[in-house]
């Protein structure tokens, strides 16, 4: 079963993100809710990673593995481009003002924190990676 | 992504098919931004195709909703799968939003 994947940072390979992490789970007889909110989890990285990071760049690639041991999932993200891209500190955004505000962005992490168990985005010489992790009952 | 209308007395209804996501969001912005969209009383979205949704998706909704709101205009979910419903959950938007089971539910609301 095919645990890694290389894209190039346009929005376009969003869904080939997303099928690729189903496709690696579907042979565990997961929830169809659990499997989303990890498919969730990681296409709002790659999102962020491809359009804040990169400014969608295309000569520019991200790298994905999955690892499923026993029950805990392992994803990591490493963007190879040269910019850090460490988003600032979690903080709940109030859903009332950004309706107020009418505000398209900023969930995207918020949503990630909520699904995942951890989310860890660090440098590795030049470039960032974000690692997520989720125990799958 | 495809979004479908159909317009009917003071209601419209959005059929949304496929996935929305940050690539198709575009595609519902564009529709929910037309401004004789306001002259609809009622804008409901029948979610029986969309299978998934992510934070770029949730906030075209967000960003138009002041605006229906301030024009008089209900905008009604229906028809939700069940794991589409937990994203709007976990960010606590099915408690700002109108989120309803079926067809009937939306048109009476």
């Amino acid at each position: 079963m095919k645990s890694a994947l290389r894209i190039a940072c346009s929005r376009s390979h969003l869904q080939q993100v997303r099928d690729f992490v189903r496709n690696y789970l579907s042979s565990r007889q997961l929830p169809e809710i659990t499997v989303n909110q990890v498919v969730l989890a990681v296409d709002e990285v790659v999102a962020n990673f491809i359009i804040h990071a990169n400014g969608e760049d295309e000569t520019q690639f991200l790298d994905l593995k999955l690892q499923l041991d026993d029950h805990e999932l392992n994803v990591e993200i490493a963007d190879n481009g040269d910019t850090i891209f460490l988003p600032a500190p979690h903080q709940s955004p109030d859903l009332r003002d950004f309706i107020r505000q009418g505000r398209k962005g900023g969930m995207g992490m918020t949503l990630v924190n909520r699904l995942m168990d951890k989310v860890e985005f660090f440098t590795r010489g030049n470039h960032t990676v974000c690692h997520l992790s989720k125990h799958l009952a | 992504m495809k979004v479908t209308a159909q317009p009917s007395a003071d209601t419209l209804t959005l059929l949304l098919d496929g996935e929305l996501d940050a690539s198709s969001a575009i595609v519902l912005d564009t529709e929910l931004a037309k401004p004789d969209i306001l002259n609809y009383r009622k804008v409901l979205v029948d979610c029986a195709k969309l299978s998934y949704i992510s934070s770029a998706g949730l906030g075209v909704f967000i960003s138009h909703l002041q605006r229906f709101q301030d024009a008089n205009v209900k905008l009604i979910f229906f028809n939700m799968q069940e794991k589409v419903f937990n994203v709007f959950e976990i960010l606590g938007l099915d408690a700002l939003m109108t989120i309803v089971p079926s067809a009937t539910e939306a048109e009476a609301a």
